[in-house]
């Protein structure tokens, strides 16, 4: 296989592995106000995702520098090109990073409040917007004969765009509630499972017909694959809500969204940025690529340090896999005061 | 060519990785002593050194979510603003870049998460072992992305290809072990330990005046003490190194050390200018005072060496360089970095250091022999000890880049053609805007935090509250560090 082939997959497993874990960080962010009725409840659910949020939105910054260094050219335009929604969503995980840290070191409604808005919004923006950014990447957009971006900002909000932006925020949605259903206890795990199971259905439904869309548009035989694998593991999972086995239904939501995105991913290939003028410059995996040295050294690179991250990333989860309730929230630190 | 745009990314970047690297140095040099914290509770189950580590743990932590939330708008900034520049150098920049990612931020980010969570669920030698691995996090992120800066001040390890447009890497070894890296990640990881120390230091010595008890006392004391010996070692430290970086300065940019003392006519032996008030262009002098010989010993090792002077550098570069569109763009043009600021920059880096580490020595000589001093002024120098080494490490990165003016990558790409020739001034300025903004917001909350969980001290723990030294996993207890 040619090594910038190698580099287009493993660049989809790192938006997959992003996909797949901020995905259910993204969920639990946006149902907070929804599932977490009083303060402590509230604090349960930041708890879950607490230890692990970090560590999976690596994923996304080890998938940008692998493009600088793997695809420059793609790096280039897709960044520059998409300006104004990237700037969105950095605003947006800056200010949810630091609620998370900062949102309980004050014991004040106000204080919580704006955080907890902060977590909301941030969580909710990027959901939305990865899902327009990839739908875009997948149709096509304005490059010129350099390489250039030649859109504006409004070329992005177009109907299929729009539709994959609502589909990952949904599935997002559907992933963070049976994460909390398959993390907590008592009544957050009642009210997460009833979520699920709502968000659940309209998000398949939506999801049905995205997938449906790209594979007519630009599917290929591995996409069709992928897809149908997809949206089996997707009702698979709400089924097991159903059931109460939440941990199956962890793994069908984990499970649609990871064979989802490689099938987009499928299905874009070997293009990386495909170009809608007629005179423009596509991008594909051979002329937006690095040198083969580079690709080399990279490779390398990756084929030791990839497992050691997947296994001390697992064994976090491992050590943290207990459910988490109310009673191990401890009481609120007080308000720092001058002595 | 817009020029609009380009002022405008030139800003953002100033702005955002300045203050980027007001958070990193604390992180990477308090990591460390909190490690140090830990690891003596752990040896010695003495209580003192637990409440340190939690005590200076949120106040870390707190610096610590500013400093990833800002790493990652330079992780997508290049590609933003910078599309020009990542198409040409992508080749060789972007692989130290992913490689950071996938050895540094994953270590630092995943560790940080258990070391949080993990007071009642790790046992305690391998809790210790977490916060050192977030350290060596912070090392292996520090190499790599100064190995990447090191390739635009000393582009080496590639070749140039005419038909891409583009320079390849040709040799991996070479950028990670560029001679200026070699000197450049001392000088910046010494710099990051002196701030963290000097960070515990302002800290304790403020608790240290208002502890009610003998306990309390011989806790801060000990803390301002040890660290206060790694300011002075740190500050040696980066005094050395920082003289080993002039010499390969001298060698792969003249035209820094020369924009770094005003330096307009070559001369031999040169002197250092300590201060210098008259017009920085070089046509008057109204007052300065020299140290003889001393530049000629930091530029070249022996004190009577050649320092090659700013205009005979033109002349040369003019030659060497042609005219290039892009070194036009700036105000002096032909290929001379903005005066002034270096001067200044470089003289403030040293000042700063230098008047962190005499305070540093002061305090050491006032505490010693079980000493606390009463004086208000001590106090006072006392708290704004961080602030020295914090301002001089912005200096110092101040003086570094401006200094490569107008070259973004040195004698290949000046900034000017860096710029991203699709992003509008309008886009740009929204960017620089929204994000200059934000940042002014987060640096008041998060002073105001700081200085209030300073304040607090570090809690009292009752002897049941000790975290076991063997939990098992299985625990009930209450998350110690919840969120
Ligand atoms: C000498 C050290 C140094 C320098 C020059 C830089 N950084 Fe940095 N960066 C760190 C040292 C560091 C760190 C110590 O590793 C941080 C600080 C706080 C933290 O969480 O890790 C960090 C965080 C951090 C993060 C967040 C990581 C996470 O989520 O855990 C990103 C994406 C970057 N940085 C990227 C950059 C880029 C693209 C830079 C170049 C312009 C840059 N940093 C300059
Ligand atoms: C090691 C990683 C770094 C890289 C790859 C890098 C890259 C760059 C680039 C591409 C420029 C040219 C663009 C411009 O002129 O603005 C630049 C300039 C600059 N950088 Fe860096 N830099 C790094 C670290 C830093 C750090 C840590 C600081 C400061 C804390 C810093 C401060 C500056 C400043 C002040 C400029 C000048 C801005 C201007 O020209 O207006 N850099 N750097
Ligand atoms: C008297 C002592 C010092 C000397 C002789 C010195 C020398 C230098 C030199 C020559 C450079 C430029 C390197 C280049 O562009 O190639 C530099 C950069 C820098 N200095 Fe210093 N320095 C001193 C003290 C300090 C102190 C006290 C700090 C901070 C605590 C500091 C922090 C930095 C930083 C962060 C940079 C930019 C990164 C780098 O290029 O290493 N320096 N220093």
């Amino acid at each position: 296989m040619e090594l910038t082939t190698v580099w287009f997959i493993l660049i989809a497993v790192l938006w997959v592995g992003y996909f797949v874990l901020e995905g259910f960080d993204f969920g639990v962010g946006m149902l907070l106000p929804v599932i977490g009725r009083e303060e402590n409840e509230r604090r349960v659910l930041i708890n879950t995702i607490g230890p692990v949020w970090d560590g999976n939105e690596v994923w996304v910054l080890v998938a940008g520098g692998a493009t600088f260094a793997a695809f420059p050219e793609w790096y280039a335009t897709l960044f520059s090109g998409f300006y104004l929604p990237l700037l969105l969503i950095l605003v947006a995980l800056i200010v949810r990073g630091l609620a998370f840290e900062y949102r309980a070191k004050r014991d004040e409604a106000q204080w919580r409040a704006r955080w907890d808005l902060a977590i909301v919004i941030g969580s909710a923006v990027p959901a939305l917007l990865w899902g327009v950014a990839f739908a875009n990447i997948l149709r096509g957009v304005p490059i010129d004969a350099d390489m250039e971006y030649a859109g504006g900002f409004f070329n992005l909000l177009n109907p299929y765009a729009l539709l994959g932006g609502l589909t990952t925020l949904l599935l997002f949605l559907t992933h963070g509630a049976v994460f909390i259903s398959l993390k907590t206890d008592g009544r957050v795990r009642e009210h997460a499972r009833e979520l699920a199971l709502k968000i659940g259905v309209a998000a398949a439904a939506v999801t049905v017909v995205f997938l449906g869309w790209t594979q007519i548009d630009t599917g290929t035989v591995g996409s069709a694959v992928a897809f149908a694998v997809a949206a089996v593991a997707l009702v698979g999972g709400l089924l097991a809500v159903l059931a109460g086995r939440e941990g199956w239904a962890f793994i069908g939501t984990f499970v649609a969204i990871g064979l989802g995105v490689a099938g987009l991913f499928l299905a874009l290939f070997p293009d990386v940025m495909p170009t809608t003028l007629a005179d423009g410059t596509g991008l594909t995996t051979a002329n937006a690529a690095a040198t083969d040295y580079t690709l080399k050294i990279m490779t390398v690179v990756a084929v030791i340090f990839t497992p050691v991250v997947l296994a001390y990333q697992a064994w976090t989860y491992w050590v943290f896999r207990r459910r988490i309730s109310v009673d191990h929230i401890p009481a609120p630190l007080p308000t720092p005061t001058r002595r | 060519m817009d020029l609009d745009t380009l002022d405008i990314a030139r800003w953002q970047f100033a702005i955002t990785t300045v203050y980027h690297f007001l958070f990193v140095p604390i992180t990477i040099g308090l990591s460390a002593i909190i490690a140090g914290y830990e690891t003596a509770w752990v040896r010695t189950r003495n209580p003192r050194w637990l409440r340190l580590t939690k005590f200076f743990g949120k106040l870390f932590l707190i610096n610590f979510a500013i400093g990833v939330v800002t790493g990652i708008v330079q992780e997508f900034q290049f590609g933003m603003n910078w599309s020009d520049y990542s198409r040409f150098v992508g080749d060789v920049f972007g692989a130290p870049l992913a490689i950071e990612g996938l050895l540094a931020f994953f270590l630092e980010s995943t560790f940080l998460g258990l070391w949080i969570f993990g007071w009642d669920r790790l046992p305690a030698k391998l809790h210790a072992a977490c916060i050192w691995l977030v350290h060596i996090g912070t090392l292996f992120s520090a190499y790599f992305i100064l190995a990447a800066n090191s390739f635009m001040q000393n582009p080496v390890g590639f070749i140039y290809n005419p038909d891409t447009g583009r320079a390849e890497m040709n040799d991996f070894a070479a950028v990670m072990f560029n001679k200026v890296q070699l000197v450049t990640f001392p000088h910046t990881v010494f710099a990051a330990y002196m701030t963290g120390a000097a960070f515990v230091v302002g800290v304790a010595f403020w608790q240290l005046r208002r502890a009610r008890d003998d306990e309390d006392r011989g806790m801060y004391r000990s803390a301002v003490r040890s660290s206060a010996w790694i300011v002075l070692v740190a500050g040696l430290a980066v005094t050395v190194s920082g003289d080993f970086q002039g010499k390969v300065m001298t060698e792969v940019q003249p035209m820094k050390m020369a924009a770094a003392e005003a330096l307009y006519d070559t001369e031999q032996p040169a002197p250092f200018s300590l201060f210098e008030v008259g017009s920085l262009d070089g046509k008057t002098e109204k007052f300065s005072i020299e140290v003889p010989k001393l530049l000629s010993f930091l530029a070249t090792g022996t004190f009577d060496g050649e320092v090659v002077g700013i205009n005979d550098l033109r002349e040369q570069y003019l030659e060497e360089y042609g005219s290039d569109p892009g070194a036009e763009y700036y105000s002096e043009g032909d290929y001379t970095p903005y005066i002034p600021l270096t001067y200044w920059s470089f003289r403030l880096m040293m000042g700063l250091g230098l008047l962190g580490a005499a305070v540093a020595g002061w305090i050491l000589w006032a505490t010693r022999a079980g000493r606390t001093p009463g004086g208000k002024w001590l106090l006072r120098a006392a708290v704004a000890l961080p602030l020295m080494p914090l301002f001089a490490n912005s200096f110092g990165w101040i003086f570094t880049e401006m200094g490569r003016q107008p070259w973004a990558v040195f004698g290949l790409m000046t900034t000017a053609r860096s710029v991203s020739p699709s992003v509008s001034p309008g886009e740009a300025l929204t960017s620089l805007v929204v994000l200059t903004l934000l940042y002014g917001v987060l640096a008041v909350v998060e002073i105001k935090l700081l200085l209030a969980y300073a304040a607090r001290g570090a809690e009292k723990i009752d002897d049941d509250d000790l975290p076991p030294e063997r939990p098992d996993s299985d625990s009930d207890r209450p998350l110690a560090f919840a969120y």
